[in-house]
Formats: structure tokens, C-alpha cells, sequence
């Protein structure tokens, strides 16, 4: 049996401030299938990003990967080298990052920075890596793709400098995409182009996706499986229908309570009281007690990560099993 | 571009009429050449004759339309102590000091662009804290001191290099130049690398911030991310972002060091405009004072427009347009 594409297991990445140590991944575990959709879901500072960093290999100082494996197609990551690390990242493993007017150097040219990553992992001749570049930006339904390459990145829309971005990813046709909210800036219609562009992707060449959000919708489209992220830990995780239709964890339900939608329509929306804990010196137990419509003396004990249903993992110890059980 | 350029152009010549009116005015108040020049035993007579024949009868306003007119051909007035035209005066010296600011730039360049990308890479380490501790040191220690210690150890002590005067000189397009030989590049060593130090410590402070600031971007990450080399990382992405700065700023500098190595040229008698302008200053020559002033008018506008069209190349996102 193949292992597959990536599998983290317990990661922890604590970054070391002046003010203590803030966990801002602490223990998160999830699979990713080949030629699947992963949605990571939760709010900003929840570790969302920290997370995809983590998988690259790009912490950057104080923080640090303290715990846990992260296995790319069953090699543990740690185990590789800084060059290894490097040969990985855009070639097999490629990000795309959630600001596209800040993702490309604004001094330099689109073919300059779409050569360069062709360069990078292939041995190829300078004109068919420009080729190359000029056939991944058609791909991503960049118009004129040739007279586009020697383009800077400020004659871009913002739509369209992601799709350069997502044309520099598609470059190595990687088996993993972490794409960190691609579309929050864009517009609707843009984003709907996008998403049904990283279908046709996972479809095609197999490529696995870490699609990190905080838009349920989006999950919901797109996403076969979901992981709900809540203080640097994973709330609830499980196939994607199942979970945003009878979520386990409250938070979850709270999340997806918080969403606007027509059905309910004039009716007061339901709100997560409170805010976000500060992931500095978190006390333990539950992060989300504060906060938990169901909190309950047990709760101030760190609760496990168990399996309630087959495939459905949450870290509460009162999950919504009934409601689950009538939906 | 080109309507760019005429719009500069007009401003040059606004810039230039107002310049020469404040410095015509400003060395006229400054005192009256008369009394230095003449001799006390000359007579009545003798005075009045030499007045005329510096133009120094005239009311103000005339004298300022006739030196005007002239230097709208090319003669800004004939030096009262060397009795030669002041222009050909300074273009003699000017070699000297344009080779000596150019040597003080390059040097600035070439030690502190690395020394300041090593510490905005590294901030941490003891070498990162040893270079900016420098830096200060290069700021604050004074130029003629710095200078006189510099004679101190290696001329005087360990013999290396030559201490004054600008050596054997080669003769290029009807001007002189010491950095064409051995011996003039010896003689240029010391006061290139005196004049530097402050240039040394401008370039390492903003090579260094520019350098923090931009490895926080997210293009910086994304290029990592891509899996490039550290290398192209920091010699494509950073260092191109880092230069408009530094650029803006050893431009400037540079009109400074040409127009006022005064201090520098006199320690390592360095003959050059700097040392040309001092003396013109102590004996009153004004057309030479005026002269000079107007030259460096110019400079400054020519360097401005250098460092702005560089922009232009270092930055797509800065087009030369005309408009105001």
C-alpha cells in the first residue's frame, strides 16, 4: 500500500518570544490523500499558517518544529537535510501564500521569477524553462501568457498575480499544494475560477491540496476532508459532509453557526462568545472552555484527541454524539 | 522620458538663475576685494583705475547683469589673484577631486554593501555587532583626525604609502589623473579611504535596514519557498530591493564629497577644487568663489537627475513621467 502524500503526526512548532513561549502549533495531526482536498479551517492565529510553514520547513526564528513527524509520501522530514529540504520545497511540495500583491518580488520580472524556480530543480536549457513558464501561465487562464512574461508584477490585478503565483507552484506538477487562503483577497467570481482550477488540478495529476481557510464555504466546495484548527490544536477532523452537517466539537458548531446564511434570514445570527485565547501560556486543559456552551469542571483536564465515529476525530469530551446520531 | 527630461531641464535653469543671484549677492556682502588686493601705498588714482578695471565701479545690479551675461557665454569672470579665467581655474583641479571622491564612493561601496548585507543577515552575531559598533566609529571620529592618523601609521611609521600630493599622473582627454598609475593609485590610497570612512558607516547602516526590513517579506519567503538557493535569494530578491536607498543616498553623498573634501584635501595636500576654494575664500577672489559655487550648482542638478533616472532602472514601479 502507498503511503500517503503527507501525514502529520503530532506536530508541535512553539515559537520562543521574550514574553514565553507561545504554541502556536501544539500537537496536530492529519492525512493528506493523493489527489485530495484537506481543508484547513479555524480562525486567524490559530495556527493555520504556522502549520504550512511547518510542512515547507520555513519557520523562521524563535520559533522552532519541537515535536511531532511530518511524513511527504513516507519520509519523515526531519530526517532530510537543509539541501534536501530545499530540493522538496517548490518542486514537491509548493506553497501559495494568501497576499498576492506581496507574494512576487516587486522588482523583478514575471519570467525572471518563474525561470529561476524552473531552474531550481530541473536541469533544463534557460529557453525551455521559459517555455515552460509560458505553458503554466496559460494553464491558469493568464491571457497572452508570452507577452505577460516580461511583465512586472505591479502591471498585474490582484487576481491575476495569484494566478501567476499558482502558475509558479503548478510549475513542477508538485504532488503537494498548500495553498494559505489563495483567495481571500480576490473577488468572488475570480475565486470561483480559481477553486475550479485546483479541482481540475487534484484530478489530473494526482496532486494532494491543503486548502487553508477561514471560509466554510469554500471548504465545503472543494474540500474532501476537513480539519478545524482551534489555539494551535485541532479541534475536530473527519470527511468534510459529515462534519459541516452534524459538526462533534461545539466549536465547530459554533463556526458554522457563525456563518450568514439565506435559510435563516432575518434572524439573529448565533455568535461564539468571547475571543481567541492568547496562545501564550495557554492553561491547560480545553482551549475553547471559556468560551464552550458545554463546559463543565472535567473540561480544565486536557481532553483527547479520540476517534468518536469511524474517520471523525474531535477533542472534546461532551461531543454533540446525539445530534450527530438524528442527523 | 523625453518630456521628463525638458521639465528638468527647465527647472535646472530656474534653479541655476536663483542660485546665482544668492551667491552674487552672498560673496558681495561678504567684504570688499579692494582692500586685499591694492596695494595700501597705491594712490588716488591708481585705486580708482583698478576699480574700473575690475568692474567694481558699477552699481550691483549692473555688475550682477554683466557677470550674467557672460557667463551665458562660458566666462564666469577672471580670477583677481591668478589673473586667469576663473572657469579654467577650477576645471584644472577638478580632475583631482572627481577621481578622489569617485575612489572615496567605490570604497564605500565595496566594503559597505557587504559588511551591511552580512549584518542585516546575521544581526545577531558578534562580528553583525562588531561591524555596527564600527559603523558609529565612522560616523563620529572627526575626518581630519582620522586623517592625520592615517598619515601617522602608514607614512610615517610603516612607510607604505606616500602622504601627500597626487603622484605621477597620466594625461587623459587634455585633463590629469593619478588612478592611471601605480604610484598615483598610491598617492590616491590614503585619502580616498579617509574621505570613505563616513560614506563606509552610511552605506553599512542602510544596507543593514534595508536588508531587516525586506527578508520580512513575503515575496523573501515565497522566493524560499520556491526552493531557490539562499544565495539567489539574498543576491536577486533582497539585494535589488535594498538598492534604492543606498542609491539615493550615495548620490547625494557624492555631490557633498566633490563639493566640500575641503578638510581631506588639505590634510593629504591633495590638490583639488576643495583646497582651491579654501584659499579663493581667504583672499576674496570672487569670481573664482562664484565660479566654483555655480559648478557645484550644477553637479548637484546633474546627480539628482542620475540618481532619479537610476530609480527608473532599479524599480519598474517608478516611471519618469512628466508630471509635476
Amino acid at each position: 500500500m502507498t503511503p500517503p502524500t503527507l501525514e502529520v503526526r503530532n506536530l508541535r512548532t512553539h515559537f520562543f518570544t521574550r514574553a514565553g513561549v507561545v504554541k502556536a502549533v501544539d500537537d496536530v495531526s492529519f492525512t493528506v490523500e493523493r489527489g485530495k482536498v484537506l481543508g484547513l479551517v479555524g480562525e486567524s492565529g490559530s495556527g493555520k499558517t504556522v502549520t504550512g510553514f511547518s510542512i515547507l520547513g520555513l519557520v523562521d526564528p524563535p520559533g522552532r518544529i519541537t515535536g511531532g513527524q511530518i511524513l511527504f509520501k513516507g519520509t519523515d522530514l526531519a530526517t532530510l537535510s537543509e539541501a534536501q529540504m530545499r530540493d522538496l520545497r517548490g518542486n514537491r511540495i509548493a506553497m501559495i501564500f494568501q497576499d498576492p500583491m506581496m507574494t512576487l518580488n516587486p522588482v523583478l520580472r514575471i519570467d525572471t521569477q518563474m525561470i529561476e524556480t524552473v531552474l531550481a530543480h530541473a536541469r533544463v536549457s534557460r529557453a525551455e524553462a521559459r517555455q515552460r513558464a509560458r505553458d503554466a501561465l496559460g494553464q491558469v487562464g493568464i491571457p497572452s501568457p508570452e507577452e505577460r512574461l516580461a511583465a512586472y508584477p505591479h502591471q498585474f490585478s490582484g487576481g491575476m498575480r495569484q494566478r501567476v503565483a499558482i502558475a509558479i507552484a503548478l510549475l513542477h506538477k508538485p504532488d503537494l499544494i498548500i495553498a494559505d487562503e489563495p483567495t481571500t483577497a480576490l473577488d468572488v467570481t475570480i475565486q470561483g475560477q480559481i477553486l475550479a482550477e485546483a479541482q481540475k488540478l487534484c484530478t489530473q495529476y494526482g496532486t494532494a491540496l491543503i486548502w487553508i481557510t477561514h471560509d466554510l464555504s469554500v471548504v465545503a466546495g472543494l474540500a474532501d476532508d476537513i480539519a478545524v484548527m482551534y489555539a494551535g490544536k485541532v479541534a475536530e477532523s473527519g470527511p468534510v459532509s459529515e462534519v459541516l452537517d452534524a459538526p462533534l466539537h461545539p466549536y465547530t458548531r459554533g463556526l458554522i453557526g457563525s456563518v450568514p446564511s439565506r435559510n435563516h434570514r432575518g434572524a439573529p445570527l448565533s455568535q461564539i462568545p468571547g475571543m481567541t485565547p492568547s496562545l501564550l501560556n495557554l492553561p491547560p486543559g480545553c482551549a475553547f472552555r471559556a468560551r464552550c456552551p458545554r463546559a463543565e469542571a472535567r473540561c480544565a483536564e486536557p481532553p483527547p484527541f479520540a476517534e468518536y465515529l469511524p474517520g471523525r476525530h474531535a477533542r472534546c469530551i461532551h461531543p454533540h454524539l446525539a445530534e450527530v446520531a438524528a442527523a | 522620458m523625453t518630456v521628463f527630461l525638458l521639465r528638468r531641464l527647465l527647472q535646472a535653469v530656474g534653479v541655476v538663475l536663483a542660485m546665482s543671484l544668492l551667491v552674487f549677492l552672498g560673496v558681495y556682502a561678504i567684504g570688499d576685494p579692494v582692500e586685499i588686493l591694492i596695494s595700501p601705498e597705491a594712490d588716488q588714482i591708481e585705486r580708482e583705475r583698478a576699480v574700473k578695471a575690475l568692474g567694481l565701479d558699477l552699481p550691483l545690479w549692473q555688475q550682477y547683469l554683466v557677470f550674467l551675461g557672460r557667463a551665458l557665454q562660458g566666462d564666469l569672470g577672471r580670477s583677481f589673484v591668478f589673473n586667469e579665467p576663473a572657469l579654467r581655474l577650477i576645471l584644472q583641479r577638478m580632475p583631482a577631486t572627481l577621481e578622489l571622491a569617485f575612489g572615496a564612493t567605490i570604497v564605500a561601496l565595496l566594503i559597505g554593501l557587504p559588511l551591511g548585507l552580512y549584518a542585516g543577515l546575521r544581526p545577531k552575531s558578534a562580528l553583525s555587532q562588531g561591524i555596527m559598533a564600527g559603523s558609529i566609529l565612522g560616523f563620529s571620529l572627526p575626518t581630519f583626525w582620522v586623517g592625520l592618523m592615517l598619515i601617522m601609521v602608514f607614512a610615517v611609521q610603516l612607510g607604505w604609502l606616500p602622504s601627500t600630493g597626487r603622484g605621477e599622473t597620466v594625461e587623459v582627454l587634455g585633463m590629469r589623473w593619478s588612478f592611471l598609475t601605480r604610484d598615483g593609485l598610491a598617492h590616491m590610497a590614503m585619502p580616498a579611504l579617509n574621505l570613505a570612512l563616513f560614506k563606509i558607516s552610511l552605506v553599512i547602516r542602510l544596507t543593514r535596514a534595508g536588508v531587516r526590513e525586506t527578508m520580512l517579506m513575503d515575496y523573501v519567503k515565497f522566493a524560499r519557498a520556491k526552493g531557490l538557493s539562499p544565495a539567489r535569494v539574498t543576491f536577486v530578491h533582497v539585494f535589488k530591493n535594498i538598492l534604492i536607498p543606498v542609491v539615493t543616498v550615495v548620490g547625494l553623498e557624492f555631490g557633498g564629497t566633490i563639493a566640500f573634501s575641503v578638510v581631506t584635501e588639505s590634510v593629504f595636500a591633495w590638490p583639488g577644487m576643495g583646497k582651491l576654494i579654501i584659499d579663493s575664500i581667504n583672499v576674496l577672489d570672487r569670481p573664482v568663489m562664484v565660479a566654483y559655487l555655480m559648478i557645484i550648482v550644477l553637479l548637484f542638478i546633474t546627480i539628482n537627475l542620475v540618481v532619479d533616472i537610476t530609480y527608473s532602472v532599479l524599480d519598474p514601479r517608478v516611471r519618469l513621467e512628466g508630471k509635476a
